[in-house]
């Protein structure tokens, strides 16, 4: 196969992504309430209960709504990736998984693709979310937007890897419920998202190595030091690291008949 | 072009579900693949399409082992599946072209090949419609549309007419057999529906994993010593037809 034949079907499976997105736009529209409500509800009735001090990436005080928006953020991008992932093995997209995996192109290549075209739709709704925060003044630096891009990337190639793997292995785990349970809510939680983890560490030194551990906690960190235009070396290396390592299983582990692509699972 | 199955054994854990199963389609032909539900017929389809690893045996086409060289054994094949695998919500254009650019196909060549073979079909009127809003049967025939748009020399169905009407399976069935004799296609058509079976097609009979003959369908009567293809397959499995 020749690269004009891989970039053709990258295109592909972007373009039919995109497509999908447009028929169900008002679906995409109605998750970004959840991220929305975290900011302009949560944010607004914690900002005086959780001062911050500063700390890098930032150069001042900090409101709380500014904290949170690369956490919320990289939630888009976690809700997404999971809900794709295992729409891949159960249910929406078993046709298509059919189709593509019909392709001669390898098998991985073919997966990583579907795994990036479904987290650059996260990322679309991640653009659309900081819009939104820019308006209720949650400002960052313009080029901030541009340099958050290969973060996001990372991290929806990151959690889609991860989605899969679960689906794929976990059968205890087939249901959203069930991931959204013990898989988004704890990385969600126990990681910087909400709070610095100096907080978490005063309060238990337990959670604190939890969250240290957790490669979501440096997935936001990640997006955290790009939208402020800093690179942080060790986030962005952990959390490339761990995307690798995720993308090799998943995909070197992707059994169709564990899903349910045949028909049944077996 | 020929496919060889060679000795294809298949288990899901410690069950067993095909079991030595050898056979070879000769090019250009429509040949049925007759059998019960849980006769192993999705398995096997699996199994000529890569969704599955081979665990025992091997699949040749045109001598080429689909388990070394799968990207050209991919490129020859096409496959309706048994489930749907059209995205409803999008258009039967859109559709076409994801499975094009999915072989390789550069936007200027997919779109070329998606009008000649909807052409074809009868559907280019119907290209930029959702395709929620087609019938059945014509669902089914963009599936097949889809599946020689990449031109393959072997065309898989498995159970292609399940959902459909009498006269729709009727149509697709014989809209297959044109296409074996007007473009060569090696057609594998696996159906439990016995009426969808002619007696001069080959026949392969599987039941419970193992495939119990391997002919053309008047010559597994004679050697049974039965009138119709049905008792045939009714003296060799102990069960009935649909």
């Amino acid at each position: 196969m020749t690269p004009s034949q891989y970039l053709n079907c990258f295109l592909a499976v972007q373009a039919r992504e995109w497509q999908r997105f447009w028929q169900q736009r008002t679906r995409f529209a109605s998750a970004l309430v959840r991220p929305l409500l975290w900011l302009l509800v949560f944010a607004a009735g914690f900002r005086a209960v959780l001062g911050i001090s500063i700390i890098a990436p930032y150069q001042t005080y900090i409101t709380y709504e500014t904290y949170i928006v690369p956490g919320l953020c990289g939630m888009i991008v976690l809700f997404n990736s999971m809900q794709g992932a295992l729409s891949m093995v159960y249910d929406r997209e078993l046709g298509s998984m059919r189709v593509l995996l019909m392709s001669p192109l390898p098998r991985p290549f073919l997966l990583i693709t579907k795994l990036l075209a479904m987290g650059l739709v996260a990322i679309g709704q991640v653009y659309v979310f900081l819009l939104i925060a820019r308006l209720i003044d949650v400002e960052t630096p313009a080029w901030g937007y541009l340099a958050v891009l290969p973060a996001l990337m990372l991290t929806a190639l990151m959690l889609g890897a991860l989605g899969l793997l679960i689906a794929t292995w976990v059968k205890q785990l087939e249901n959203f419920a069930g991931v959204m349970n013990f898989v988004i809510f704890p990385m969600f939680f126990l990681s910087s998202a909400l709070y610095p983890l100096w907080k978490m560490q005063e309060a238990s030194p337990w959670l604190y190595w939890l969250c240290q551990v957790n490669p979501f906690t440096h997935a936001v960190e990640t997006i955290r030091f790009a939208l402020y235009l800093q690179w942080n070396t060790e986030a962005y290396a952990i959390t490339a690291g761990v995307s690798l390592v995720l993308a090799t299983l998943a995909t070197a582990a992707f059994r169709p008949q564990r899903t349910r692509i045949l028909g049944t699972r077996r | 072009m020929t496919l060889t199955a060679r000795n294809l054994s298949f288990r899901y854990g410690r069950q067993p579900v095909l079991s030595e199963v050898s056979f070879e389609l000769a090019p250009g032909g429509f040949h049925a693949l007759l059998g019960p539900n849980g006769a192993g017929k999705s398995t096997l389809f699996g199994l000529l399409t890569r969704l599955l690893a081979i665990q025992c045996g091997d699949v040749l086409l045109d001598g080429r082992s689909l388990k070394r060289h799968p990207a050209a054994a991919l490129r020859q094949l096409g496959v309706v599946f048994q489930q749907n695998a059209l995205d409803l919500d999008l258009t039967v254009r859109q559709n076409l072209m994801y499975h094009a650019g999915l072989h390789g196909l550069s936007l200027r060549q997919a779109r070329r090949l998606c009008d000649q073979e909807l052409e074809r079909f009868g559907l280019l009127a119907r290209a930029g419609d959702a395709v929620r809003l087609l019938n059945g049967g014509h669902r089914r025939r963009v599936e097949i549309a889809r599946a020689l748009l990449h031109q393959p020399s072997l065309l898989l169905l498995d159970e292609p007419t399940v959902g459909l009407d009498v006269p729709s399976r009727q149509a697709l069935n014989q809209h297959v057999r044109s296409l074996c004799r007007d473009r060569g296609l090696t057609v594998l058509w696996a159906t439990h529906l016995i009426e969808e079976v002619d007696s001069n097609d080959p026949v392969l009979i599987l039941h419970r994993g193992q495939l119990l003959a391997n002919g053309e369908g008047h010559a597994l009567c004679q050697a049974e010593g039965t009138a119709t293809l049905a008792e045939t397959f009714q003296a060799l499995t102990g069960e009935t037809t649909s």
